[in-house]
Order: C-alpha cells, then sequence, then structure tokens
C-alpha cells in the first residue's frame, strides 16, 4: 500500500510534536494533587491553593534554630561592664551577652562569630558591620515596639531576615534597568524584560522604588462606577501589578488571600489581612528610608547595589515565601531584650489595628519531621 | 475505490492550471505565478495561485513590513543587539507607547515616537489590505463580506490602538508592540476598570467568541455527515433541497428541535463572527471613558450581586486617624 508508506512520517512527525508539547509543559507544572483552601465567600473562587510538596521543603528550610537560654533577670547594668554600649543600654549584663550569642548565631558566619564585628578591642567602631549592627539592632526594637500593626504580638528577631548568614538572602536594590541602546532607540519604560520579582511577566522590573522607597499610591482602581473621579493610567496599573505580585509570590499566597479579586479596590470586601499588609508596606518604606537608606555611606562599595545604592527591605525579606514569617511562629516571645524600654508584655497585647494579628497560638513547635500547618492556618484566620 | 477528502486526503486533484475569470482589466502584478504543490494537495485545493497583488497589496505590504522592522529593530535594540538575548527574551521584548505624561502631544522618537510611527503604519497597512481585499470581491461580482467581516476586527484594533487612546487623552494609555507585553497590558486593564468581566459588552463578546467556535464545529460536523448523500454541495443544496439537507435538518429538529437552514447558518456563523469584534470594540470604547469600575456598575445595574462578609469589615487603615503615610 504506497499510500500508508507516505502517511507515516506526517503521523510521527505530529507525534514527536505532541510529546516535545507535552514535554515542555511538564517542565513548568506542579504535579497534582494540590490543596485548597476556602478563604472567602463559598462559590467566589476564593481559596488559597497550596502544593504540599513544595510547602513541606519551605516548611523545612523555616525551621526555628536552637533556642539560646534566657537570661537572668538579676546582674548588673551592661554599660557598667562595657564600654561603649549605645543602643542597649537597659539590659544587664546576662541579656546584654545573650544578645550578642543571637547575633553570633544568627548573623554572624560561623567561622567568625565576635570577630565579623568586633575588633580585639570590644568596644571599638572599627567595622562597618558592628556600626550596621548596632543600627540594626535600633530597627528591630523599633519594628517590635512601633508596627505591631503589621508583625502584632509575633514580632521579629535578627533571624527574622538574616536566617544566618550575614546578608540577608532576600534584598533589592534600584534597578536601572536593561537601558537600550540610547539615542534613537525607544526606551522600555523599566519593563518589557522578564522581570524575576514579579512573576517572570514583563511588568516593570522594579516595582520597589516607587512604594517601599518613595511614596507613589498603590490604589488605581475607581471607587464609583462612573468616571471622574480617579484618573490612574495603564503604566500607574502596570507598576503596581508588578508590585502586587511581588508581595503575593514573598507571602506564597494568591491574590485572594488579601483581596476579593472581582472588587480588588473595595476594603469592606477584603480580608482583615489586607490591613495588615497595608501596615506592612508602611513599615518597609519607614524602615528603607530611616534606617537603611541613612546606612549606605557605612556599608563598603562591594554591599552595595550598581547604582551605590543601599540594600533594601520588602515584604520577601522576611517572609521568605511563607504568608508569615517562620510560619508565624514567635522567637520574638522569648527575646525580651529585642523590645527595649519597660520590657514586653507578652500579657497585653495591643490590638493591632483590624488586622488578624493575634498570637499564632495554632503554631505548632517547629519540627521538621511534622506536616507543613500552613492549610490549617490559612483557614484559622 | 478511491474515495476525496479536504484534508489529509490520499489522492490528489490535477487539473489543467484555471487562470480564473476574465476580468475587465488587471491590476499592476495581475495574475502572475501558478503552479501545483502535492502537500497543498493534501489539505486542499493543490493549484497555487494565479496571484493578484495590484497598487494596494503592495502599498499593504510595505507599510506592514516597515512597521515590522520599526517594531522588529527596537526590539533588537534592547537587547544590545545580542541575536542569542533577542531569542531567548523575544516574548518579553515590545516596542512600548509614550508615557502618560506625554498626553497626545507627537513625543520624540525614542520617548514613543517609534509607537505612534509603528501604529500609524500598521494601520495604514491593514486599511490598504482592507481596500485590496473589497476590490477584488468586487472584481469577481462577488458580495464583500469578507471585507466588512474584517473591518470588525480593524474597528477593535483601531479602538484599543488609537480611538480610545484620543479620547482618554493620552497615548500612553495604548497597547504595547509585544508579546506578554500586550498580555501584561490586558489584565492591568482589567485590573484598573474594576474587572471587564463585569462588562456587558465583553460578555457579550465572549459569547459570541464561543458561539463562533460552537457554530463553526455543529456547521462542518453537519456538513461532513452528510457529504456522502451530497451534501458538501451546499450551494446547490440552498437553491433545490435533497435528501443531504433534509436529513441534516431533520437531525438538528430531533436533538435540539429547531435547525438552521443551509443558506441561515452562514448568516449564523458570520455574524458570530463580526459581533464578535465589533461588540469587544464597544465594550473596550466606553472603558475609561464613560465607565470606570465595571463591577461597581454591575452591582449598580444589579447585574453582579454584592456578596455576603465573612469577615468582620475591614476598614481601609488610610482612613484612621494618625494611620502612617
Amino acid at each position: 500500500m504506497s499510500h500508508s508508506s507516505a502517511v507515516w512520517p506526517a503521523r510521527a512527525t505530529a507525534s514527536a510534536l505532541l510529546i516535545a508539547a507535552l514535554a515542555s509543559l511538564c517542565g513548568c507544572w506542579e504535579r497534582p494533587p494540590v490543596d485548597t483552601v476556602q478563604s472567602g465567600f463559598r462559590g467566589t473562587g476564593s481559596q488559597q491553593v497550596i502544593d504540599p510538596r513544595l510547602d513541606a521543603q519551605k516548611y523545612k528550610k523555616n525551621a526555628i534554630p536552637e533556642e539560646i537560654p534566657a537570661a537572668d533577670a538579676e546582674g548588673p547594668p551592661a554599660t557598667v561592664i562595657f564600654q561603649n554600649v549605645q543602643v542597649l543600654k537597659d539590659l544587664n549584663i546576662g541579656q546584654f551577652t545573650r544578645v550578642m550569642q543571637g547575633n553570633a548565631a544568627w548573623v554572624a558566619p560561623a567561622d567568625q562569630s565576635c570577630n565579623y564585628c568586633h575588633e580585639a578591642v570590644m568596644s571599638s567602631d572599627a567595622k562597618y558591620t558592628k556600626r550596621v549592627a548596632r543600627r540594626m539592632l535600633e530597627m528591630v526594637r523599633h519594628i517590635n515596639k512601633d508596627w505591631r500593626s503589621h508583625v502584632g504580638a509575633t514580632g521579629v528577631t535578627c533571624y527574622t531576615c538574616h536566617r544566618g548568614q550575614p546578608v540577608p538572602e532576600y534584598r533589592w536594590y534600584i534597578n536601572p534597568g536593561q537601558s537600550a541602546e540610547g539615542g534613537l532607540i525607544a526606551s522600555n519604560a523599566g519593563k518589557n524584560k522578564p522581570s524575576t520579582v514579579a512573576g517572570l511577566s514583563a511588568l516593570p522590573g522594579d516595582p520597589f522604588t516607587p512604594y517601599l522607597l518613595g511614596s507613589e499610591n498603590i490604589r488605581v482602581q475607581a471607587t464609583q462606577a462612573l468616571r471622574g473621579t480617579d484618573f490612574s493610567s495603564i503604566k500607574q496599573t502596570e507598576r503596581t501589578y508588578a508590585f502586587m505580585i511581588s508581595v503575593a509570590e514573598a507571602l506564597g499566597v494568591n491574590c485572594n488571600y488579601c483581596h476579593a479579586t472581582r472588587a480588588l479596590e473595595m476594603w469592606d470586601q477584603s480580608t482583615p489581612r489586607r490591613a495588615t499588609a497595608w501596615y506592612g508596606i508602611r513599615m518597609v518604606r519607614d524602615l528603607n528610608n530611616n534606617f537603611m537608606v541613612p546606612l549606605t555611606s557605612t556599608f563598603p562599595q562591594h554591599r552595595l547595589g550598581v547604582l551605590g545604592d543601599v540594600a533594601k527591605i520588602a515584604c520577601v525579606t522576611c517572609h521568605q515565601g511563607v504568608f508569615k514569617p517562620l510560619y508565624g511562629v514567635s522567637m520574638a516571645k522569648n527575646w525580651p531584650e529585642l523590645y527595649g524600654g519597660d520590657h514586653p508584655v507578652w500579657e497585653t497585647h495591643p490590638a493591632a489595628a483590624p488586622g488578624d494579628s493575634a498570637a499564632p497560638s495554632a503554631a505548632p513547635t517547629p519540627d521538621s519531621a511534622k506536616a507543613p500547618p500552613t492549610a490549617a492556618l490559612v483557614a484559622a484566620h | 475505490m478511491a474515495e476525496y477528502q479536504n484534508i489529509f486526503t490520499r489522492v490528489q486533484i490535477d487539473s489543467p492550471m484555471y487562470p480564473g475569470v476574465p476580468l475587465p482589466r488587471g491590476g499592476v502584478w495581475a495574475r502572475k505565478g501558478g503552479g501545483f504543490n502535492h502537500l497543498f494537495g493534501r489539505f486542499g485545493d493543490a493549484q497555487i495561485g494565479p496571484f493578484y497583488l495590484g497598487t494596494t497589496g503592495l502599498l499593504s505590504l510595505i507599510c506592514g513590513f516597515i512597521a515590522f522592522e520599526i517594531i522588529g529593530l527596537n526590539m533588537f535594540a534592547s537587547v544590545h543587539w545580542n541575536p542569542v538575548q533577542f531569542v531567548r527574551q523575544l516574548p518579553w521584548l515590545a516596542l512600548e507607547p509614550p508615557a502618560p505624561a506625554n498626553g497626545l502631544h507627537i513625543p520624540r522618537l525614542q520617548d514613543g515616537g517609534w509607537w505612534l510611527l509603528a501604529g500609524l503604519f500598521l494601520t495604514s497597512s491593514v486599511l490598504l489590505w482592507w481596500l485590496r481585499m473589497y476590490r477584488r470581491a468586487r472584481a469577481l461580482g462577488m458580495g464583500t463580506h469578507v471585507a466588512w467581516a474584517f473591518a470588525a476586527a480593524i474597528w477593535l484594533m483601531l479602538v484599543l490602538g488609537i480611538i480610545r487612546p484620543v479620547l482618554m487623552g493620552s497615548f500612553g494609555e495604548a497597547v504595547p508592540f509585544g508579546i506578554f507585553p500586550h498580555l501584561d497590558w490586558v489584565a492591568s486593564f482589567s485590573i484598573r476598570y474594576g474587572n471587564l468581566f463585569y462588562n456587558p459588552f465583553h460578555c457579550l463578546s465572549i459569547a459570541f467568541l464561543y458561539g463562533s467556535t460552537l457554530l463553526f464545529a455543529m456547521h462542518a460536523g453537519t456538513i461532513l455527515a452528510v457529504s456522502r448523500l451530497g451534501g458538501d454541495r451546499e450551494l446547490e443544496q440552498i437553491l433545490d433541497r435533497g435528501t443531504a439537507a433534509e436529513r441534516a435538518a431533520l437531525f438538528w429538529r430531533w436533538t435540539m428541535g429547531f435547525n438552521a437552514t443551509m443558506e441561515s447558518i452562514h448568516r449564523w456563523a458570520w455574524w458570530f463572527a463580526v459581533l464578535c469584534p465589533l461588540v469587544g470594540g464597544i465594550g473596550i470604547l466606553l472603558t475609561g471613558t464613560v465607565v470606570d469600575n465595571w463591577y461597581l456598575w454591575a452591582v449598580k445595574h444589579h447585574v453582579a450581586p454584592m456578596y455576603p462578609h465573612v469577615f468582620a469589615p475591614v476598614i481601609d487603615p488610610a482612613t484612621l486617624p494618625g494611620a502612617p503615610k
């Protein structure tokens, strides 16, 4: 049969193309089954999609480090024993030493420990790392004291960002974009390149500068049906969209963790988490402008970005892909030293503005052998 | 015995070259070329040509080529003329419209001028091609249905690219020329205007789009199913209904109680296809110029429900006293 032999190569080609197409799809594919957790009114598709296998890996990565025993409440003030104490003046010798131990365990490289910041003369400020660390301790106390609207009673420690590394893994610098050739070549408006912080879309590659350094308005949706109140452009929207993707990725959640996606701008249809995030954005803006940027000249050149700007904070710096950093386990609870002033006060939790910032009592003790609590925690709130 | 099929046919229909009906007068390069191609014969007619380029066709191709080059060379320049990166990043690259601050002024080439020029040449190319279609149909003594269907698509393109941006007072509202960037634009457009799924013209457009595919499948399936009874001779069946038409009609009356006729099914299909971009264009044109938030519009007009609250009411923190900036 001559005709069937003529058909054969066509069929083989078609099959090969089909297999190649399927194979290329599998490369960017998370295999089923995934868990879904309802997070809004029934039937509206308000649900979080959780890949239990990825979640298990993340959970392992977010294990809590070994606890450093609490300091004795009695003891001479640190200022009496040590010289040049500028920030931790309210601590006694035991508490002060405990913070130093924490820094060594959470921040300093293992082979350098104390020497990463200190000269042989401990009080010397010669090393830039010590001068930065001092400001960072102030920042941690500032967050725990003044930003309960975002961190709630969970609080933060150095470990929340540093995770055992001298420079937190997730940080950002101003991205000048891949400038075009110049001259008569069209500019690409900071977009139209694979945006690694915005889900590999072609949206703006640096959605942080406008919102986490500057205070450009994120809101681009009109609050009334007809024209007349809102004149945001599509390009503003693209920046907002890129930024919101970066937030969702930083938290490992879907848009509807905070929003009703049919009406993104409506507060009365949003989840309480949106208010928590709103404070978070202001918090990061505050930290970048008042703590990181003033440190620019303190850092050596190799710690700065291509434009000579300091490393800055974004949501992912603390969250690292988890809806609550370290799955909501509070390390700060056992670190009154990182609150400052008239010590922490775990019995009174100031109601953190309309967020769901109650202490995560549902959070189990960290145990990487256990299943991640994501589904249970997401559902609980 | 050999059987004839339209696609993947095992039989090649081979006939002398047919140059077409005599025409009053030709164009610049009227009726050039022609021949037979075995591969084409597997999918449709094996005869290639004769071609008719003509003045409008030639100008259209030139304008289209200029637009293609403006877009492509700017994309290439944006990866510093690196051919490997050009291929790798091609889906992300784009020629961007001017910044919103530019309004409707003519920008410098690097600030969106290239985008405006590319749009001008692309529009010229498409309109010239439309004219060519119209005139070729007339020259053959045909109706101009294809040209008007094409015009519906051009309407949507022009609404997106120039009519709505002009009404909004900013070229920056228009769509970038790029693969992913134009998709990001679509998503952002929906976000900005309160969810385009609540735009009734968007709803209609989707209905006509999916309706078109449904009608296409129903019609093609029906004709193929009765072609053994002569049903593929649709024109004859329109004028003189034979057993194929009777059976096809009865099939649909049996299965859904109603049937289109051999002629009306083509009008159904044409209108569904044409209405898809036509109403879609109306929906885009109203967005931002009249309606600023389609979800709120839909709630206002009882199209969409306001869903019950499942959380305690959330207050906009920006409205609270002493809120951080």
